[in-house]
């Protein structure tokens, strides 16, 4: 069976749930071969081995977090030409992964599609091994493409599928990677790692609760902390809320921010303009708050309240916690 | 005294209704279109590292149809000395490999020490050019800055990822992507206006940068699109006037839509 490279976005050794999502979609086209970096890369090859990776890669060498993508690329690259027969390479479609995959996909001669939401095995006997499912143009139209050469080169939004484990024992081989000349020309001199909040990671959450111009104020937010902490819920951000000072951009939705695809988005105080609009109408179910019965959100809502949201989210969150008992 | 090329393009309106034509690519003669707003950041970027390094040259670059001389016009007005803009109807449907190989053959022959570009475009938005443009050139790739200072052959930024604020150096030349946190661009003034109107924009064509036709344009692509199908719009739902009720009846949709 064909090799799939699955590139691995690892946090603290720890695997995200979007690898564990591209090893799940990596199983449909062939066997999953997951790429591993940094010194702490061996802690993750048993729960690479519960979600179907038949191989592990891990390359240790501390220089490939020290420099931005190059180091990265270059492992990938060599690893690639030893692998044996690849039917595709799968990235996280992090700015990172598409930075990775689209310099990888250059050296290698081959496509690259950017910000799948699907990836499937094309039909047997045909030209086709992978087709990618994108959905652009703020989520207006849905493309379905292929890549006519060499090895298709994917990165993969989060929440593309559900992670079910396949488990096998994998092979571990440890690659010692040779640096090209322009891999340590980048240098990132300081890392502060943010403090996690304890929720869910905004991309890979089922609920979002965000919060926008109508909260008036930072401090108001945590109305919108303690709805979404109710419902074991990510917490968003609207563009006028981030510039504003009042949230975080690390937690904006919108064109510039996060691009959000949950089972429910509740929209609190978001007016809903065109750029919000394109991070999060593909969600499943979206509901909104706002006083003025005219914002576009409630165009594309499935449920709208028209009020003031410092009523409405203290009575919601009442029943909320009423019908828990 | 640094030369500074920066990327603009000229990109559909996002408020536009957008379509694709037969042949998979974006309609781009069907909406109006204008410099793409996270370009105009790369811009004010180029302007400010030209106002603190005295001599130094700004020039931008585009590739694109005929119309995309606006977006040109416009970057030109809020400042900066010249412009070259890259057309040909070879070029129609080019892809990211395709576009950085271009541009790449036009920032050469321009001459370089920091090339300035946005976050992504806000049409196909994939944000790998900057990469490519990297990858093609051979010199650093410092991308996403929040926040940008060059002081003599360095460049430093910050930026954010998901879990963590970076700084990152490198020596120039390099290319470094821009992204809307580094604040906003400035509007042209009537001055500016007049002037740009007369800085001058280059025209050059694939056999000025001696590129083999064959290696960009839809042909070229090493991609290719199957399908095309618009979505249904998203119809509105229920919309309620909240008379004290409103929490509870949002709860209702919540618990029926087994949320809670």
């Amino acid at each position: 069976m064909p090799v799939v490279l699955v590139v691995v976005d690892a946090v603290d050794g720890s695997a995200p749930k979007p690898t564990l999502e591209l090893l799940t979609l990596a199983r449909r086209i062939g066997s999953p071969a997951a790429v591993v970096f940094g010194p702490a890369a061996d802690q993750l090859v048993p729960v690479l081995g519960e979600y179907g990776a038949t191989d592990v890669y891990l390359v240790p060498d501390p220089r490939v977090l020290e420099h931005l993508v190059v180091p990265k690329v270059d492992a990938l690259e060599q690893i690639a030409r030893q692998a044996g027969e690849l039917a595709a390479v799968l990235l996280t479609a992090s700015p990172e992964g598409k930075e990775i995959g689209a310099r990888l996909a250059l050296r290698l001669d081959s496509g690259f599609i950017s910000d799948a939401v699907d990836v499937e095995a094309g039909e047997p006997g045909s030209d086709h091994a992978v087709i990618a499912t994108q959905s652009v143009f703020a989520a207006s139209w849905t493309v379905t493409s292929v890549v006519t050469a060499g090895v298709p080169v994917i990165s993969v939004k989060p929440n593309a599928t559900t992670p079910t484990p396949e488990p096998v024992e994998p092979a571990v081989h440890e690659v010692a990677v040779e640096l090209s000349a322009a891999a340590e020309a980048t240098t990132i001199t300081d890392r502060t790692v943010r403090e996690s909040s304890g929720r869910p990671e905004l991309t890979e959450a089922s609920i979002v609760v965000s919060g926008g111009r109508g909260l008036g104020d930072g401090q108001h937010f945590n109305l919108i902390e303690g709805l979404a902490d109710q419902l074991g819920a990510a917490v968003g951000a609207s563009r006028a809320a981030v510039d504003a000072g009042w949230y975080p951009h690390s937690n904006q939705v919108g064109q510039t921010g996060k691009t959000v695809s949950p089972q429910l988005y509740l929209a609190i105080g978001i007016s809903g303009a065109i750029q919000h609009r394109a991070g999060m109408q593909t969600s499943k179910v979206i509901a909104a708050i706002n006083k003025d019965p005219e914002a576009p959100i409630f165009d594309l809502a499935d449920f709208g309240i028209v009020g003031d949201l410092f009523k409405v989210v203290p009575v919601l969150s009442e029943e909320i916690t009423r019908r828990r008992g | 005294m640094p030369k500074i090329v920066v990327l603009v393009k000229f990109t559909p309106d996002l408020t536009s209704d957008r379509n694709f034509l037969p042949d998979g690519t974006v309609d781009r003669d069907a909406t109006p279109g204008r410099l793409s707003e996270l370009d105009e950041h790369a811009a004010e970027q180029a302007l400010q590292v030209q106002e603190s390094s005295p001599g130094s040259e700004l020039v931008y670059l585009t590739m694109g149809p005929p119309g995309a001389s606006d977006a040109l016009r416009k970057a030109l007005s809020m400042g900066g000395d010249a412009a070259v803009h890259v057309q040909d109807d070879a070029l129609h449907g080019s892809d990211a490999f395709a576009t950085s190989l271009v541009l790449a053959e036009a920032i050469k022959r321009i001459g370089f020490d920091l090339v300035l570009t946005g976050m992504a475009s806000t049409d196909a938005g994939m944000g790998v050019v900057p990469a490519l443009l990297a990858e093609r050139l051979g010199v650093p790739q410092v991308t996403f800055a929040g926040k940008l200072s060059v002081s003599g052959d360095q460049v430093e930024i910050l930026r954010d990822s998901d879990t963590s604020s970076e700084t990152v150096t490198a020596q120039l030349p390099a290319v470094v992507s821009v992204t809307d946190r580094t604040g906003e661009a400035r509007y042209p003034s009537f001055k500016g206006i007049m002037a740009a109107k007369k800085k001058p924009v280059q025209n050059w064509s694939l056999a000025d940068l001696g590129i083999d036709p064959a290696l960009v344009g839809l042909a070229s692509a090493r991609t290719a699109v199957l399908t095309t199908t618009r979505r249904p719009a998203r119809s509105a739902g229920q919309v309620v006037k909240d008379d004290g009720d409103g929490g509870r009846t949002l709860a209702d949709f919540l618990a029926a839509q087994r949320f809670i």
